[in-house]
């Protein structure tokens, strides 16, 4: 059946995010730059827009379906887990930092590989990078779009397939049309959304429960290991725990979409406004959002399928209409973490590997005709491919989509993390070190992650980063240092020296 | 810092690289408080443990004491240590401190 008390409310926030893609659309046919316009805003995005589209990139359907899942399994020991995020604004605009946004001015990066490109100067580099992006997005975004369709199909009682349909076409669309600042334009309504539906949803499960210390004693009564950091049956052991500050804490520094807007930002002010407010509404999504799954277990206690404990929760705690608009806040989430991978996945192929490799010369001849730029169109069609081939392999879907969603974002950082943080501090990083870090990185994670599952009780990305850590120094340190010209670049004053060259 | 051995250093990077170990060391600072305010009340037998707001104590200082003294942090090192400086390709110059 169709509950249309819950539909109206989320037919009117689709309609609004599809208005912004037309006022994105419309800066895009103005601008000059077609390319920095449509991949990365023009480096335009101020300190409010820039904190929401972050944490709407980090807040995927992990943290608003799969996250409270696991949490209505693990109790708090899940929501301890899931604050080890909190530094996340911080650590990745921080580290990267003013240095890693200067030198995307000077290169005119509009993707992570234009940077891997300026320091490494290898095409190997640039292509593997690429790839694996593409692949790892690709993987990522068909778990988001399970967890969206699931969603919708929980909330509104409308199919799994209708539902995926709706809210794939939705992303794809605006998407589409409105390039990097319709992503961030949304992700910035999307991350109000958020927390205004963290906070009802929050405080609905609390006066539902009666109180914390009722909810608390239910908890206990269930099992009194739901209220310990351990979990039940001790699944949460320290080992396992603490390997998540590398997982999804330090490691997303590496993570492509977080990185790339790490640069996109207008000034020193927006980064620093972005950190502020980053931390904090970062911090209240994760808490708020794992909270009401970890508590929803004394509301609901009888769920066999945990994802299903968001949609559960908002149709009993609150009255529907209100359901409808909350509900955009979890399904809000993910679309902000897919449209930011749909565009830079989109980018990477025509900017990095079309431009660079395939047909150099297609960005000089712009409207000459006066006409269309051929590359406004394969930009265009790019996304929409991308989308549709996300879209058709979301229809068979697995189950946890929260351990598929953490094995791209382990194989993304794997990839990308050295080469971008020891391209920016260590002068003695080079090709043949990134290269040889990239493919040991990418192949150890994904044998550690299907193979071995858990070493010393840690998830397999400590092992793997530990891995591709040592590989990068040896191989660099075995091969030649890189070219002046790269140190001028990267550590110099930017400026082509007199008698350089 | 080897950094001086480059001619024409861009001085704005001196000061990016302050910038990037402050957010480590808070990042780490944050994961002290996180493990101690956990581990320490929370290891102990569920018998034992003592409330705060309803939550038991482990959870509200490593969950909620530690998120917003934590986002108090984050602003304090942005305002001290932070500088606003030009992101233009080329160095004008760092901002008087």
């Amino acid at each position: 059946m169709i509950n249309y008390q819950v539909v109206i409310p989320l037919f009117f926030y689709l309609l609004l995010v599809y208005l912004m893609a037309i006022y994105a659309n419309r800066i895009l046919s103005k601008s000059d730059n077609f390319l920095e316009e449509y991949f990365i805003g023009s480096r335009d995005m101020g300190g409010f827009v820039l904190a929401m589209t972050l944490v709407a990139t980090y807040a995927s359907a992990s943290s608003f379906v799969g996250g409270p899942g696991v949490a209505y399994k693990m109790g708090l020991g899940w929501v301890l887990l899931a604050m080890i995020q909190v530094p996340a604004a911080w650590l990745s605009l921080g580290v990267l930092g003013k240095k890693y946004a200067i030198i995307a001015r000077r290169v005119r990066a509009v993707t992570i590989n234009d940077i891997l490109h300026a320091r490494y100067q290898n095409r190997w580099v640039v292509i593997l990078g690429s790839l694996s992006l593409v692949l790892f997005f690709i993987a990522a975004m068909v778990a988001q779009f399970v967890g969206g369709a699931r969603l919708f199909e929980g909330i509104t009682g409308l199919s799994y397939n209708t539902g995926l349909i709706l809210f794939a076409a939705t992303v794809i669309i605006y998407t589409t049309i409105g390039g990097f600042r319709a992503v961030a334009l949304t992700d910035a309504v999307q991350g109000v959304v958020m927390m205004i539906g963290t906070t009802a949803l929050l405080a609905g499960v609390v006066v539902a429960g009666g109180g914390i210390p009722a909810i608390m004693a239910k908890l206990s009564a269930i099992d009194p290991a739901l209220i310990t950091p351990a979990g039940p049956d001790h699944f949460l052991s320290k080992p396992f725990i603490l390997s998540f500050w590398v997982l999804v804490c330090f490691g997303v520094i590496g993570i492509p979409h977080t990185a790339v807007r790490c640069f996109g930002y207008k000034d020193s002010r927006a980064m620093h406004r972005a950190i502020v407010m980053g931390t904090f509404i970062l911090g209240f999504l994760m808490l708020g959002m794992h909270l009401c799954g970890a508590l929803g277990r004394a509301i609901i206690p009888e769920l066999a399928v945990g994802d299903m404990i968001m949609p559960a929760l908002t149709l009993k705690v609150l009255p529907p209409f209100f359901a409808g608009i909350f509900l955009a806040g979890p399904l809000a989430a993910i679309m902000s973490t897919i449209d930011s991978q749909l565009i830079l996945a989109s980018a990477t192929i025509v900017k990095d590997i079309y431009l660079n490799y395939i047909r150099p010369e297609a960005n000089t001849q712009r409207s000459s005709t006066g006409g269309k730029n051929p590359l406004h169109r394969l930009s265009f069609y790019t996304t929409t491919i991308i989308g549709l081939i996300v879209f058709a392999a979301s229809f068979n879907p697995p189950d946890l989509i929260v351990w598929l969603n953490l094995f791209a974002f382990g194989g993304l950082q794997a990839a990308f993390l050295w080469p971008l943080v020891l391209g920016l501090y260590w002068k003695r990083a080079n090709a043949a070190g990134a290269m040889a870090a990239m493919v040991t990185g990418v192949a150890s994670y994904m044998i550690l992650a299907v193979f071995v599952k858990r070493v010393a009780g840690m998830h397999v990305i400590v092992p793997t980063l530990l891995i591709t850590l040592g590989v990068f120094i040896l191989a660099s340190l075995l091969t030649p240092k890189p070219d002046a010209s790269i140190i001028r670049l990267f550590w110099g004053d930017g400026q082509e020296r007199e008698h350089g060259q | 810092m080897e950094e001086t051995e480059i001619t024409g250093t861009d001085k704005r990077f001196i000061q990016a690289n302050k910038e990037a170990l402050w957010a480590t060391a808070l990042a780490l600072c944050y994961f002290a408080w996180w493990y101690l305010s956990a581990y320490i009340p929370g290891d102990v037998p569920v018998e034992a443990y003592t409330y705060i707001f309803g939550f038991p104590t482990w959870f509200f200082l490593s969950c909620i004491v530690g998120f917003v003294l934590f986002s108090i942090l984050a602003a304090l090192m942005v305002t001290t240590v932070f500088k606003d400086i030009s992101l233009a390709s080329s160095d004008k110059g760092v901002e008087k401190t």
